[in-house]
This record gives structure tokens, C-alpha cells and sequence, in this order.
């Protein structure tokens, strides 16, 4: 791995490539996923779910489940009141913004396919299903608002009792905000003397699937409610499950055991961690219940589902002028925890890393009957960076110039930082040149290009293609003075603690609750590094409200910039408790010592003394100095002043044949600015991981609803995750510009692989497809879509039949393609 | 019920399970082998692979029953002992950060592992193939590809110091 600027050796911890101390109990088996818990008297629950989009419920019969064997319980809407809670959204994005009562259980009509409508409780999960089956619910049926577009002009309602489908309206325009000129003025006077571009793109909905099916373990007994939920968000689904519920937040303990992977899709206060919450205390017994992959990905929250409507005026040489953003956001039939807030953190990217003198955006969230959305990996970031990479390729189609030249014409230049945008967000470092420099060195751009200038002149029918995406992104969420401002329910501080133990270990308390990051590892590097202590002497503690009493958790790459900082600041007032004490014990003044390597040393003596015997001495406390208090015990809470701004050149290859539409990816080029990294190996798992989601959303995934609102892409036979066979191995490298809002210099990358890489690959796509009069494929690119594209010079038309009904007559019985038959002996 | 005598991971049991009963579930809630998990309900995941008679198979696509009279190695039983010494393959996803959340991981390890026994020097399109069948969602399977050609050559070695590559993988 190279930079350009020359990093010191990694002499200390921070910088070295220290192998997970998570995976020797991950690669041996010895875990503790939520779905292993199991407690004396354990009752396992099931739901019964809608299988309509939209109806009213008319009878729910459950005396044949209630006879059913082994059943304890069959609970339904009617059964609970007020103390069951609600599912929260802690972002109303504008004062007016309308948003339905979301109940756990609907009582009288339900919203979406997968609706939860009864729970059942018996002795063994099977027992619970089987007894589901049971249930004897009546619909009647009512008319279902799916499509996206449709739901806009309200003529099917998804919720008649609002009265629209349209629940807020965002705006932000640079000449009210004072950070810009007037979009219209620009875009009329590109009409007159330069370049309009007017695209529409549509972000298809994405299904975050983590490999780990949510599952929930509720115990009521004792003193205190235990919860234990494969979330992100232990801390605020404590918080929620208090504020709804009555139950005081001090009997709740909420902990998140080892959780199988989230990627947004496990930042989210359930239905099912809410009955299950209401059952067991309904019951006085612990109950469990654990998805099936069926269930989540009909019934967890979706991503993306936006259709972007663009309007960029440029002068005639590619110099931008202005961007108009009017976006249509998709909620599904809730406004979920974040909901409307995911494209609003959009808002401030569009701009991305350009200097556009005017900006407009305007987010319409709208209603529809289908799963509701929220975050997923990227969160409004990636849509936004879709849009502006497509149409600075787009931009550089029309003026006849490489699409990087008309990059680097509009970019901050790297001695322009720190850059206030159009949008209003001070970017703090970055050096854009430096990066793309790297990747293009990387790519073999040049030789590239020739080849793909050689297809072409000789009518190659495997054309090459040369995508581009120099993205940006704001993470490390978040300023909770900015999040206040946006009307966001919480701030965006994270909590950190530090126990000194006597026998010289250090514990770790981080409210920042991982889940696959690897947070024990870093989080052990920078503490090491700061109080000169073995890597392997420090532990990590996360993830259960008990032990960590103050957090607000892991999204949007915040867990390193924002609660690592808090761990840096807890360690730094452990050395300053440390020090009278190591300065009494050493009978020298304060000011003589000198702390280095885990040892205060009186200046220009030999004489010294380790932190962790000062540690032992406090636990002693026989010998401390008056007024002394006997613990170096410390914690802090770190609130960032200011975003952190990751950016990056990325660079793809992708041939398409054009006789078939099918697509293969050759060479991924990624050189992305993530500042200070802590620990190299980590960071690359973040970006492959990342990339293949990104690259995921613009080749192969899209959750699909039929006419009536019934997910068509509900197993993982129809959804289609990528496998080892479909990806290939990738370039990356990195340069180095320090973030100045923490004080290791570290920019967040949990998210930056996913918002870099779609807008890069269908770059690609459509630059092979270019010479064909093609200006745009819709995601995902199938070899459907991109031979339409070629055949009709259009976008490739809507996803039609993609996912054909299981054994269903039109498919001869047969269902569809089972991926999993490559893998058969 | 039906009554299923078995081997799991060395040791051998007898228990009374309903025909229907899947071998992961037999696994996981009477066994209490935990580091088998399930991903999907479609066979499609591969996290909860085990090894039948030394053959990697998908647990949740195999009756108990199915299992009676054979022999059953999960993750908990890959490694030669149980006090930290490692199977390669689970010592090359350590080395090779063929992990994030680990949830797909025993499932990935035992697959591997199955495919290197039978074809011990894969190149990468062999391992891609051979993996397709195991879904992950966090590493991009850029490390897991790594891994397991980090536990090829480490195979290697191994068996072109003791003369018989059988015997260190299976």
C-alpha cells in the first residue's frame, strides 16, 4: 500500500495491519447470535402477516391456533393497548410533514404485504409456525398504491385518512441560503448561451439483507426487562422501547450480542422487537423470535427507491453553472425511524466535489403500499453521487471532452481547502488531483482508453467501457448542532470510557455498537497507542446498555471519527488523573514528568513509573496525594464540530457483448482519501465489502413488487445477492489528506466503497454503449436492459417478469433458476 | 418420531426427532451446536454448510433422519482440538481478514474447506465457482478468495512435509 504523501512506519499500533481479535471465536463457531440464546421457560414466537398490500381486516379468528399443540398465546392488535408502543421516526423533516400513527400490530387495516396482524407463542418455534398457519384472518381488500410514480398524483390513496400520498416537502436553494446564486437564473442563461442537461434517473429499491436474520430475545423476569436484538441501535431501541411503552428506560437493559452484519437494515426500532417486548411481559415468560429470510426481506426495511429528476446547466466548455434536484423518495407505507431523513443527508451532495455557483433540491417523500424504507449503506449519499457522476459523464459526452478533464475543470483544486460548497458544508481536506492521479496510474487509464478507441474502430462485438466515479461523501454522523438545526430527534455525540484494572488491563467502554467493523481491534489500537499499553491488554466492551450505559451507536461511518475520538479524549483525562499521582509517588513535581510509552518520567532522571502500576496504586489507594480521588477511571463524550468528507477516484473497466447484453466486469480500479487509517487490513474489508454492494445496485439488485403490492423478489432465489463467482478481486489504494474535525486525522469508510462504485460502473456500461446512441441504462444494468438499450438506443425499459411466480403455471411448475445448482455435486 | 443414531463432531448420540425436523435445527436446538447458523429459508446462503461423511452439505436441505448412521463435522469440530489449535482454512479467513460479521463464515470455512480437499491447488475462477453457492454480504469475497488460496498453498506445504494431503484436510 502507497501514499502520496510518506506515512510514518507503523512503529505504534495505529497504521499496523493487527489481525481481528473478533475471529478466533467467529471462525471457530463459539458466537453469540441472538438466535443461540436460549433460557429456561423460553417460548418462541410467530407472526402472522398480511399477504395484501392494502385492506381492511374484517374478522381474525384464533381459537384453531390457541388449540393448537404446544401453544401458550395467540395475541392480535385488539389484544393491546397504549403501553404496546409505537415505531418511532425521530426525523420529521418539516413541521408539516404527515405521517400515519405506526402501531407494531395493525388492528383494522394493514399498509404493506407483511403486515403484522397476529403473534403466536407456543413451546418450540415449529410448534409457533404451525399454529400461525391456524389463524384465520378476513380482508377486504382495498385499493393498493405500489408504484412510485403513480402514488404522486394521489389517485389511489395508501392512506385515505391523510387525504395524499405526499407526506413532506424538503427544499434547499442556495440563493435563500445565501451559499449560492439563483438555480433558474442559471439554468435560463444556459438555455440562451450553453449547456442544459435534463435527465431523470431512478434509484431502484435496494433490500439491505444482511446475512444475520433479525431475531429478538425478551426476558421479563428479574427487576429489570433484558432485551438482546440483532440491532445496530442498542441504545436507542432502549430509548424507544421507554418513550413508547411507559416502562421506565432504568428497567430496560437492551444488549446487541455478536450481530451478524446491518448496513443500515439493523438501524431500526422494530415491530417484532415491540411485541416481542409486549409478549413477554403479557406472558411473564422470555420469548424469542428469529425471521425468516422470507420475512425479512419482505418485512425489514428497504432502501434507495427514489427517482431523481436533474437539471444541470454548464457553459459550453463544461464549467458548471447551476444544479436543480427534484427528487421523488419513496417511504413505503411508514415513515420509518430515519425515513425522510435519508434523502435529506442526499441534500448536501449532489454538489459533491464541484463548485457549483447555484444549487436547488427539492425531496417529495411520498407514500406507497409497500415495505417502508430507511437507511441503507449510504444512506442519501449514494443517490446523490449517482446522480452527479451520471451526469458529469453525461456533461462530458456533450461537450466532446474525457470525462475526467470535465471533472478536474470543476473540482475544488487540493489548495482550496477548506471549501464551503453550495450546499453550505465546510469540507475541511482533500486533494482530488492526488487521487485521481493514483487511480488513473493504477487503471492503466491511457492504454485503456486505446483499446477501447481499437474496439470500436474495428466493431468489436465486446465493446469496453471506462466508468468514472470521483465521489465525495459526508460521514461520521453527526454535529448534533447540525442535527438539531435539520430537526433531527437526537444529537450526534458518541461516549466513551476507560477503566484502569488493577492488574495493569485496560477495559474500554464505547457506545458505538459494531457489528462485523471490527471496532474491538482498532478501538484497541488507539488506546494502545495513547496509554502505551499492549494491544492484547486492552478489551473492548459494546453493545449492552449495562456496561455501556451512554451511546448513540453504529451508522453512517461514525463509530472511528466520532466515538473513536471519545476514546482518544477518555484516554487523555486517564493520563491526567494519573499524573499528581505518579508525580506523588515519585516525589516530583507535576510539571517534571513526562509521559512516553506508558511511563511518567521525571524529565532528565532515569527515574519513572509505568501508568498501569499508577493504576494499581489507585486501586491500593494507601499512598495517593490529599484530595486525590483513588481511580484513573475516565469518560468522555465527543460531539464533532463538523462532518469528515472521504472522497475518492474510482475506476472501472466493463465489457458489454453486445450481441447478448451481458456484462463483465475486468479491472476495478478505487484510490480513496479516507485520511489517517488505523488499520489498513480493516479498511480494505470495508471497501471490497462496500464496493460489491455499490456495484451490487448497478448490475444485479432490485426488490421488485407486483401490480398488487406483493413482493415478487422475496427469497433469496429472486433477490439477487452477488456470489463469489459473479465479482472479481479489486485494485485498491490510498492517499492521505487528514481530516482536522478528530484528532487521529481519521475520515470514515464503512460507506464510501457503496456510494463510489455504482455511479462508476454504469459510467462504464453506458460509455461501452455510447457509440450505440445510448445515453442511459436504468439499474439494475441486466443483459435484458442493456440489449434493449442497444437494440432501441433508450434506457432499457422497466424491470418486466424478472422474477417469475414459484411454481405457478406460466412457469410450467418448474419455478425459477435455483442459483445454488452451480454449487451441487 | 424416529429414533437417529449419529457421530457430530466426534461424538456420538441418539435422539428421538420428528421426521420433519431439518439437520441444522437437530443441530442447533438439541445439540446446542450453535456455530451452524441459518441464513435463508431457500437454500440459496450456505452459512449453515457442514460436512456429511467428509462432503460439504447445505444442513438445512438434509433431514435429521437423513443423518442417521453417518457422520456430521460442523465448525465446532473442523478444528483438531478444541483449545485454539486451528484448521487452515480457519487460520487463512484469520490471516487473510476473510471476515467481517462472521456470520457467513463457518458456513464459507466448511465449504472451503470441502472444496480444497478436492481440488487442493484451485485457481481463482476454481474458487469463485466453488464458493457460489455460500453467499456473503460484507467482505465482497475479495479476502475470502484470498484466504482460501492462503490455505492452498499452506496445504501445500503441509502436505508436501507429511506426504498426504487427505489426512491434514479431512
Amino acid at each position: 500500500m502507497t501514499t502520496t504523501e510518506a506515512r510514518p512506519l507503523p512503529a505504534k499500533e495505529i497504521g499496523r495491519d493487527r489481525r481481528r481479535k473478533e475471529d478466533q471465536r467467529l471462525i471457530t463457531g463459539r458466537t453469540r447470535w441472538t438466535d443461540n440464546i436460549t433460557l429456561p421457560g423460553m417460548l418462541h414466537l410467530a407472526m402472522v402477516r398480511s399477504p395484501f398490500a392494502h385492506a381492511r381486516i374484517t374478522s381474525v379468528d384464533t381459537s384453531a391456533a390457541k388449540e393448537s399443540t404446544g401453544v401458550v398465546a395467540v395475541v392480535t392488535g385488539a389484544d393491546f393497548d397504549e403501553s404496546l408502543g409505537v415505531c418511532i421516526n425521530a426525523w420529521p423533516i418539516t413541521p408539516d410533514q404527515k405521517a400515519p400513527t405506526h402501531p407494531p400490530i395493525a388492528t383494522d387495516t394493514v399498509n404493506f404485504a407483511g403486515e403484522i396482524v397476529a403473534v403466536v407463542a407456543a413451546r418450540s418455534a415449529a410448534e409457533a409456525r404451525d399454529a400461525a398457519e391456524q389463524v384465520l384472518v378476513e380482508y377486504d381488500e382495498l385499493p393498493a398504491v405500489v408504484d412510485l410514480e403513480e402514488a404522486l398524483d394521489d389517485s389511489v390513496l395508501a392512506h385515505p385518512d391523510l387525504g395524499t400520498n405526499k407526506s413532506a416537502l424538503w427544499v434547499f436553494d442556495s440563493a435563500q441560503a445565501g451559499t449560492g446564486g439563483s438555480v433558474d437564473d442559471a439554468i435560463a442563461a444556459a438555455r440562451q448561451d450553453g449547456i442544459v442537461l435534463e435527465r431523470t434517473y431512478r434509484q431502484q429499491r435496494l433490500i439491505p439483507a444482511f446475512m444475520e436474520p433479525r431475531s429478538v430475545v425478551v426476558d421479563p423476569t428479574g427487576e429489570q426487562i433484558t432485551v438482546w436484538s440483532a440491532t445496530q441501535i442498542p441504545h436507542i431501541l432502549r430509548f424507544a422501547l421507554a418513550a413508547t411503552t411507559g416502562v421506565p428506560e432504568s428497567k430496560i437493559r437492551v444488549i446487541a450480542p455478536d450481530v451478524g452484519g446491518g448496513f443500515g437494515g439493523k438501524l431500526q426500532q422494530t415491530p417484532e422487537e415491540m411485541l416481542a417486548f409486549a409478549v413477554a411481559r403479557r406472558i411473564g415468560k422470555p420469548v424469542k423470535y428469529t425471521e425468516t429470510r422470507s420475512e425479512s426481506l419482505m418485512a425489514a426495511h428497504h432502501g434507495r427507491d427514489q427517482i431523481q429528476k436533474l437539471t444541470l446547466s454548464a457553459d459550453k466548455d463544461g464549467r458548471v453553472t447551476g444544479l436543480k434536484v427534484e427528487l421523488s423518495a419513496n417511504l413505503g407505507a411508514y415513515v420509518a425511524l430515519v425515513g425522510g431523513g435519508v434523502p435529506v443527508l442526499g441534500a448536501f451532495m449532489f454538489n459533491a466535489i464541484y463548485k457549483f455557483p447555484a444549487y436547488q433540491f427539492n425531496c417529495q417523500t411520498v407514500f406507497t403500499n409497500t415495505a417502508w424504507t430507511d437507511a441503507y449503506r449510504g444512506a442519501g449519499r449514494p443517490e446523490a453521487t449517482y446522480a452527479i457522476e451520471r451526469l458529469m459523464d453525461e456533461l462530458a459526452a456533450e461537450v466532446g471532452k474525457d470525462p475526467l478533464e470535465v471533472r478536474e475543470l470543476n473540482w475544488i483544486k487540493h489548495e482550496e481547502f477548506p471549501f464551503t460548497t453550495v450546499a453550505g458544508l465546510e469540507y475541511d481536506s482533500g486533494n482530488y488531483e492526488a487521487a485521481t492521479a493514483r487511480a488513473k496510474e493504477m487503471f492503466e487509464y491511457d492504454a485503456l482508453r486505446a483499446e477501447q478507441a481499437e474496439r470500436r474502430a474495428k466493431g468489436d462485438p465486446v465493446q469496453l467501457g471506462i466508468g468514472i466515479s470521483t465521489f465525495t461523501e459526508m460521514c461520521g454522523l453527526a454535529p448534533s448542532r447540525v442535527l438539531g438545526s435539520l430537526d433531527y430527534g437526537a444529537g450526534g455525540w458518541e461516549h466513551a470510557e476507560i477503566r484502569m484494572l488493577p492488574t495493569g488491563k485496560v477495559e474500554v467502554v464505547t457506545g458505538a455498537s459494531a457489528h462485523g467493523q471490527g471496532h474491538e481491534t482498532a478501538f484497541s489500537q488507539i488506546v494502545a497507542d495513547r496509554l502505551g499499553v499492549p494491544f492484547e491488554d486492552v478489551e473492548i466492551l459494546h453493545g449492552d446498555t449495562m456496561v455501556s450505559a451512554k451511546g448513540l451507536d453504529t451508522y453512517g461511518s461514525r463509530s472511528l471519527v466520532v466515538g473513536g475520538e471519545a476514546v482518544v479524549r477518555a484516554a487523555d483525562k486517564v493520563l491526567e488523573k494519573a499524573r499528581p499521582i505518579a508525580a506523588h509517588l515519585l516525589e516530583a513535581s507535576v510539571d517534571d514528568l513526562e509521559f512516553k510509552d506508558g511511563r511518567f518520567g521525571v524529565k532528565g532522571t532515569d527515574q519513572g513509573i509505568a501508568l498501569t502500576e499508577v493504576a494499581t496504586a489507585a486501586f491500593a489507594a494507601h499512598n495517593l496525594p490529599d484530595g486525590v480521588e483513588a481511580s484513573l477511571d475516565s469518560e468522555a463524550t465527543f460531539d464533532p464540530i463538523n462532518f469528515n468528507f472521504p472522497h475518492g477516484t474510482h475506476l472501472c473497466a466493463v465489457e458489454v457483448d453486445t450481441e447478448t447484453g451481458q456484462t463483465w466486469m475486468r479491472k476495478y480500479v478505487a484510490c480513496d482519501d479516507i485520511g489517517v487509517i488505523i488499520n489498513p487490513l480493516i479498511v480494505s474489508g470495508q471497501v471490497h465489502g462496500g464496493l460489491v454492494q455499490g456495484i451490487a445496485q448497478a448490475l444485479w439488485e432490485e426488490a421488485v413488487y407486483d401490480d398488487t403490492g406483493t413482493l415478487v423478489t422475496g427469497s433469496f432465489v429472486d433477490y439477487l445477492l452477488p456470489t463469489a463467482a459473479d465479482t472479481i478481486s479489486f485494485d485498491v489504494d490510498h492517499t492521505t489528506s487528514p481530516a482536522t474535525s478528530n484528532s487521529l486525522g481519521a475520515k470514515g469508510v464503512g460507506e464510501a466503497g457503496t456510494i463510489a462504485s455504482t455511479p462508476a460502473v454504469v459510467n462504464a456500461v453506458v460509455d461501452a454503449l455510447r457509440p450505440y446512441g445510448v445515453h442511459d441504462v436504468r439499474m439494475p444494468c441486466t443483459p435484458e436492459r442493456v440489449w434493449r438499450a442497444i437494440q432501441e438506443g433508450s434506457a432499457g425499459g422497466e424491470t418486466t417478469g424478472a422474477a417469475a411466480p414459484h411454481f405457478d403455471a406460466s412457469t410450467g411448475m418448474e419455478g425459477t433458476v435455483d442459483r445454488t445448482s452451480g454449487a451441487d455435486e | 418420531m424416529t429414533r437417529i443414531n449419529l457421530t457430530v463432531d466426534g461424538m456420538r448420540v441418539a435422539d428421538d426427532v420428528e421426521p420433519r425436523t431439518l439437520l441444522v435445527h437437530y443441530l442447533r436446538e438439541r445439540l446446542g451446536k450453535t456455530g451452524t447458523v441459518i441464513g435463508c429459508d431457500t437454500s440459496n446462503c450456505g452459512a449453515c454448510t457442514v460436512h456429511l461423511d467428509g462432503q460439504s452439505v447445505k444442513s438445512c436441505n438434509v433431514l435429521a433422519v437423513q443423518a442417521d448412521g453417518h457422520e456430521v463435522t460442523t465448525i465446532e469440530g473442523l478444528a483438531a482440538t478444541a483449545d485454539g489449535e486451528l484448521h487452515p482454512v480457519q487460520e487463512a479467513f484469520r490471516e487473510c481478514h476473510g471476515l467481517q460479521c462472521g456470520f457467513c463464515t463457518p458456513g464459507m470455512i466448511m465449504a472451503a474447506a470441502d472444496l480444497l480437499k478436492r481440488n487442493p491447488q484451485p485457481s481463482e475462477e476454481e474458487i469463485r465457482e466453488g464458493l457460489e453457492g455460500n453467499l456473503c454480504r460484507c467482505t465482497g469475497y475479495h479476502n475470502i478468495v484470498r484466504a482460501v488460496q492462503y490455505a492452498s498453498g499452506h496445504l501445500a506445504a503441509a502436505a508436501n512435509g507429511r506426504g498426504a494431503t487427505e489426512e491434514v484436510v479431512g
